[in-house]
């Protein structure tokens, strides 16, 4: 069984055993990892009402350090979910990046990751990741139809044309398990993906990065700041501020250093002294190296396998894109396996989880590869452009948007997916069909973004004739001005929106027949492209 | 906007000059430096990624 020994703990469970214990188990859906995506996952199926099983193997949350930064569009996800309101509480909420470079005390750079403001939740939030699982696990709590088992390990994984088997060791027995679908979501190091022979192609930088979390009483803005060149050691840094007085450091290093000596709580102070101040007093709560990897797998669905998360796709961390890339899996997968499961539609749209997700980690592996090399310039020639980018952004505007120290985790549309219908009206602006929506206040406390999930609706903004449909209606009156100004509206308009509350097709002058088309084709029927 | 390979500069000895000049009483590290800068500059002002894609292929001798 998996060595657990050295694992912080955050929260323990232990081991879970099985009330009934036959040697084979048949499930409909399996979930093996138990971290953000997994637990995601297997929250969005249950409150679909779908019976499901969760393999962790741990017995407990873990503390150590890892995503930190939750993204806007990851916060409207969960809370889908119901756990959107309870992160935002405990997170710290920041929406401002600085860029310094040699130490200067001005920025070259500052980006507002928040440019529409009047939104439910706010550009970033950053948490502990075992806060999120925490409150997942809470709310998950809720619902018996899933079912979490602690410290159960897939050891072995076959696949079958109808289905997957599975075989399980817990401290106290081995077991199978039949299900009609295993959905990975076991990290980088994916044991499911390994057990399978499946591929994970991509790049490793060489550089090396030093993680330090550290408890400090430290009076600095709640904004991303990053140094490049700073006068205390590492060719640049990082500064986040998480709750409880944890802060975020990050220091690069380079490529031919001794890790093990790096990770030394001696070796590192100076680092830490040097970013915070001489007499600062803190301790560490986590210190760990790491390298960058932008990696993906060829395919997500491997016939009834279907990766989700960093094990299908990785990526740096500056950009925030890699939990908050899993949690957009979760939003596209969830819905779709729910719909196949009750027979609601064909097996074949979970292929368009596979282009999906596919898009989206493809946008994000760009985005974090361009910030790395930015970062870590591969050749003499690289590093003369970064530092004259630098040199430029003091006293040139035009020069600022070119400093890339990482481009945030945003949603990524659908471009050009199947399951959406392009558009025939000309629309000003407001999200096209593939964008998922943008959030509007609807007064009286009411969000735009939480009238949408779970079915297919429709958004209509009144004004123009009645809209001949029996999709559940959002109708929006024109008090709402913002609302009507970010979809592009006037009056009359009708937005077709999917259950993960991205646009499927949007009209000016909508009608039956092209409603009922759109949706034929959002829900995967007649998915051609 | 698609790259300008005709003639386009009606006074081609004054962009030379120019060009050389800044150079001037530079080492080869700083002149690097400068050249970087000046790419940058002139980018921004194309601001379009194709057009400087195009220029930068038959900058380096490939065939477009």
């Amino acid at each position: 069984m998996m060595h657990t020994d050295n694992i912080p703990v955050w929260k323990k469970f232990g081991y879970a055993p099985r009330k009934s214990k036959p040697r084979t188990e048949t499930l409909e859906t399996l979930i093996v990892g138990g971290g953000p995506i997994g637990l995601a996952l297997a929250l969005d199926l249950g409150r679909k009402g779908r019976d499901v099983v969760l393999l962790n193997a741990l017995p407990f949350i873990a503390r150590g350090s890892k995503a930190i930064c939750f993204s806007k569009r990851s916060l409207e996800i969960y809370d889908r979910l119901g756990v959107g309101e309870r992160l935002l509480n405990k997170g710290v909420i920041w929406e401002k990046g600085k860029v310094f470079w040699k130490g200067g005390a001005e920025p070259i750079y500052e980006f507002d990751l928040l440019p529409v403001k009047d939104q439910k939740f706010p550009a970033f939030i950053n948490i502990q990741q075992y806060y999120v699982e925490e409150y997942l696990l809470d709310e998950i709590a809720k619902y018996p139809n899933i079912d979490i088992r602690w410290r159960h390990e897939a050891i072995g994984v076959a696949r079958r044309s109808d289905g997957v088997l599975v075989e399980v060791e817990t401290p106290d027995e081995r077991y199978g398990i039949e299900a009609r679908y295993l959905l990975a979501c076991d990290g980088s190091k994916s044991p499911v993906r390994t057990m399978l022979g499946l591929d994970f192609a991509g790049r490793v930088f060489e550089d090396n990065f030093l993680i330090a979390d550290v408890k400090v009483k430290a009076q600095r803005p709640a904004e991303r700041w990053f140094h490049f060149d700073p006068p205390w050691p590492g060719a640049s840094s990082l500064i986040h501020k998480q709750p409880d007085d944890v802060w975020r450091l990050d220091f690069q290093l380079g490529w031919n250093i001794d890790k093990k000596e790096a990770a030394k709580p001696e070796n590192v102070e100076p680092f830490v002294r040097g970013l915070l101040g001489p007499d600062v007093a803190f301790e560490f709560e986590w210190l760990s190296v790491y390298t960058f990897q932008c990696r993906r797998m060829e395919r997500f669905v491997h016939d009834r396998v279907i990766f989700a998360g960093d094990c299908a796709h990785l990526v740096s961390p500056f950009g925030a894109r890699g939990c908050n890339g899993g949690m957009q899996d979760v939003d596209n997968l969830a819905w779709k396996l729910d719909r196949v499961l009750s027979g609601a539609a064909p097996a074949s749209l979970l292929e368009t989880y596979d282009s999906e997700a596919i898009t989206v980690a493809d946008v994000n592996i760009l985005n974090s590869t361009r910030s790395t090399d930015f970062m870590t310039p591969k050749s003499n020639a690289a590093s003369i452009f970064r530092n004259a980018v630098l040199e430029l952004a003091r006293n040139h505007d035009f020069a600022r948007p070119f400093v890339n120290s990482g481009r945030l985790s945003q949603a990524v549309p659908y471009c050009n997916s199947p399951l959406s219908t392009p558009d025939e009206d000309a629309f000003d602006t407001g999200p096209a069909p593939g964008a998922p929506l943008i959030d509007a206040p609807l007064g009286g406390g009411q969000w735009l973004l939480s009238k949408f999930g779970e079915a297919f609706k429709l958004l209509s903004f009144e004004g123009g004739p009645s809209i001949p449909s029996d999709l559940p209606l959002v109708s929006i009156a024109p008090p709402h001005n913002l609302a009507f100004r970010r979809y592009g509206a006037t009056g009359g308009e009708a937005f077709l929106i999917r259950p993960d509350q991205h646009v499927a097709a949007r009209w000016k002058r909508p009608d039956a027949g092209k409603i009922n088309a759109a949706l034929k084709r959002a829900q995967g029927a007649g998915a051609s492209t | 906007m698609s790259l300008i390979l005709s003639r386009n500069a009606p006074a081609p000895d004054d962009i030379y000059e120019a060009i050389i000049m800044m150079h001037e009483g530079l080492s080869d590290e700083e002149s690097a430096s400068v050249n970087a800068r000046l790419i940058l500059i002139l980018a921004n002002h194309i601001g379009d990624a194709s057009t400087i894609r195009e220029a930068a292929m038959i900058a380096r001798g490939d065939r477009i």
